[in-house]
């Protein structure tokens, strides 16, 4: 074996070389916006320090394991900030010369990052999932990764009446973003012709997330907060603040499935997927990290893919000549989703299907099938291009 | 005229039977058909995961890449008795063998490399660096030439099988899962099963480069599945056939144009293919109808179709 690692190590040194000779740079950073959460419901979700870091470590290394054939070295700077350190912490970047920034934040602070950015930065949302800043709010500057919100009820929404599970009860809480989510499930009830017979709000009153023997008084209090609703087939979950949703699934009145925040969830990915080639990029981040790969993971690995496969094509690290191929019909990328992902070239929103899991299986992908579309299939998710508000694309 | 009479009887005599040995993903069998009743005759446990597989040029020994096992499963084809494994690192998926029968080049998805193996002796030979998730594997017909597709880094990586050294690096369509020489070297074919092209890589040129992809369009199929993975071309150059994944199709391309000329409707989510060894017939493995689809080749019509095990995936055809 050891005349094989000489031989390995020439081949690398060979590599390397050919690196030194010729190599462009491409300069990308994460700048992760953390600000201070209660806990989550279920010690499950709470975020490990790497979220969103680790995608990016294991895309710079894909990146990079073709960069090497081309003569292309990709490097990486991560960095976590408060909310009032994210404008300092993007004129920093920006001084040290990085034009590809994937920023995993709230809606709010990615649309000011982006404006502090100007136009010569690429900015990669792989975070927000707020409508406005796909619409009313969007901007030439950022390519979305994440999908809208309305992307993710519209694909629960196939489903539900692929199943003919028409009668929803709609649950939402009481925070801005659960309102944003609940009004997404309202657009997308009636785009495909479900109805929401009912419509509850859990309030948030705060306390403790943590309480030994908690379930007691769930087990007693949820069935009688969805007592005597109007017959319906579903209860829908609307609940992005993490409050009351895991709750419900065993816990309504009626026997009925829970979907949405909780039961059969939407998501962009899952540890478990082992489709479409999915096992080996699984054990690979498993392998890097020592955990499992969450959405954020998932969504910064793919922005800073759509970089590597820009920069492989383009031949080009610049910002603009990356952002222009990547809405160009050219581009096309494989994302183990079973079908390549492109970008809307009126708003910079990556085209995906999206998953439905009850977190332990993939229980269906959406679009579902029979849900037809004269441009792409993928385009029944969210909103379309005759619909959008967005100008900043020239559309 | 003599010699027209005694050649007479030689062609009318039936073609040879040749045992047909599938990969069942998730049965973890090999189901054995008969080529020329086409009925299946056995079906053995062939580890956990069975994907690739392919036969030794003398017929003697059958081997089946379990990936799960994280080996290579070498079994008699006449006993279907395991003889022995083959080290291949983990998660195996395809191979190619040498026409001597020996070495064998394994593509190993996680590790990022090409290992190249001694059947004889297990020893491994070589381990060549290659792209994120390599896939599909192929030799040029003298043999000087490895092809290995990585998936993820969308490249052909061409391979010296003297020093093992990578000589050129091609670029193709998204996830390129099958690489295919014609018999005369001079072309090379490259399936991208996300880009729904197939490449046509000219190998005479001093570089070798993409000189046409070939697209598909099946009217009534959703462009979103016409996803080419296996590739066969016919010993003349002829006829190349793609098989066309959840699409449910094989395309026939005419190989001195590359033009697409027929698409047949065989069953669903089609990957692999072998011919028979008097190229009359192609079996595909449609791993979401648990059967295989027989093409008679001359007249590019499908035949039949064998139930075999659950989710075929690979197949090869004994020779004569």
């Amino acid at each position: 074996m050891p005349l094989l690692r000489t031989f390995i190590a020439a081949t690398w040194a060979l590599f390397a070389f050919a690196l030194s000779a010729a190599a462009v740079e491409v300069r990308a950073a994460v700048l992760r916006i953390d600000r201070a959460l209660p806990l989550p419901i279920s010690r499950l979700d709470i975020p490990p320090e790497d979220l969103g870091f680790a995608g990016a470590v294991l895309a710079t290394e894909d990146n990079q394991t073709t960069g090497r054939f081309i003569g292309m070295e990709f490097t990486l700077e991560t960095r976590a900030v408060a909310p009032e350190a994210a404008e300092n912490a993007i004129d920093a970047l920006k001084a040290e010369g990085v034009g590809l920034v994937v920023v995993l934040a709230n809606g709010a602070e990615t649309l000011a990052l982006a404006d502090r950015a100007g136009p010569g930065v690429l900015i990669l949302n792989a975070g927000a999932r707020d409508e406005a800043l796909r619409e009313q709010d969007c901007r030439a500057n950022v390519l979305h990764i994440s999908p809208s919100r309305l992307m993710t009820t519209d694909a629960v929404m196939q489903f539900l009446m692929w199943k003919k599970w028409p009668r929803l009860f709609l649950i939402h809480g009481s925070h801005p973003e659960d309102a944003a989510l609940a009004d997404a499930y309202r657009t997308s009830a009636r785009k495909f012709g479900a109805k929401i017979v009912e419509e509850r709000l859990f309030e948030d009153t705060g306390g403790a997330r943590r309480t030994d023997t908690g379930h007691v008084l769930v087990q007693r209090q949820i069935p009688v907060f969805t007592q005597g609703a109007e017959e319906h087939d579903v209860i829908v979950a609307a609940d992005e603040a993490d409050v009351f949703a895991a709750y419900l699934p065993f816990h309504g009145w009626e026997p009925r499935p829970v979907v949405g925040s909780a039961g059969l969830i939407p998501v962009t990915w899952m540890p478990a997927l082992e489709a479409w080639g999915a096992t080996q990029f699984q054990r690979r981040f498993e392998k890097l990290t020592g955990r499992a790969m969450r959405e954020e993971d998932y969504q910064v690995w793919l922005a800073l893919r759509v970089v590597g496969e820009a920069v492989t094509r383009t031949m080009s690290a610049d910002p603009v000549a990356i952002r222009d191929y990547a809405l160009s019909d050219a581009f096309e990328l494989a994302a183990f989703k079973g079908q390549k992902v492109t970008f809307r070239p009126w708003n910079g929103q990556l085209r995906q299907p999206i998953m439905l899991t009850d977190r332990h299986v993939m229980v269906s992908v959406s679009p579902q099938d029979g849900y037809l579309h004269q441009v792409s299939p993928l385009d029944t998710l969210g909103r379309d291009r005759p619909e959008t508000a967005c100008t900043a694309f020239g559309g | 005229m003599r010699l027209a009479l005694l050649l007479l009887p030689l062609m009318a005599t039936p073609a040879f039977a040749n045992k047909i040995f599938v990969t069942n993903e998730r049965g973890n069998s090999v189901s054995v058909l008969d080529s020329e009743t086409w009925e299946k005759i056995a079906e053995f446990p062939a580890g956990n995961r069975p994907r690739g597989i392919t036969m030794s040029p003398d017929g003697k020994e059958l081997y089946v890449c379990a990936s799960d096992d994280d080996t290579v499963r070498v079994f008699d084809p006449a006993t279907y008795e395991e003889i022995r494994t083959l080290p291949s690192g983990p998660d195996p998926e395809l191979f190619v063998l040498h026409p001597s029968g020996n070495p064998l080049y394994i593509a190993n998805e996680d590790d990022n490399l090409v290992t190249v193996v001694d059947v004889r002796t297990r020893e491994v030979l070589a381990e060549v660096p290659v792209g994120v998730e390599p896939e599909g594997m192929a030799l040029s017909p003298d043999a000087k030439v490895l092809i290995n597709t990585s998936e993820t880094t969308n490249m052909a990586h061409f391979i010296d099988t003297e020093s093992f050294r990578i000589t050129h690096n091609v670029l193709v369509d998204q996830r390129p899962r099958y690489a295919e020489f014609t018999r005369d070297g001079t072309k090379l074919y490259v399936s991208s099963e996300i880009g729904g092209t197939v490449s046509v890589i000219d190998m005479t040129a001093a570089e070798p480069a993409v000189v046409k992809k070939i697209t598909f369009d099946v009217p009534g199929v959703l462009p979103e599945w016409l996803q080419p993975v296996g590739v066969r071309v016919t010993a003349d150059d002829s006829r190349v056939f793609v098989a066309l994944g959840p699409a449910n199709r094989v395309a026939v391309i005419d190989g001195a144009t590359d033009e697409v000329i027929d698409y047949l409707l065989v069953g669903q989510r089609v990957w692999q293919m072998a011919f028979t060894p008097d190229e009359a017939y192609l079996v595909t493995t449609n791993g979401n109808s648990n059967d295989v689809s027989i093409i008679d080749v001359k007249a590019e019509k499908v035949i039949r179709s064998v139930q075999v095990g659950e989710q075929p995936w690979g197949v090869v055809v004994a020779p004569d």
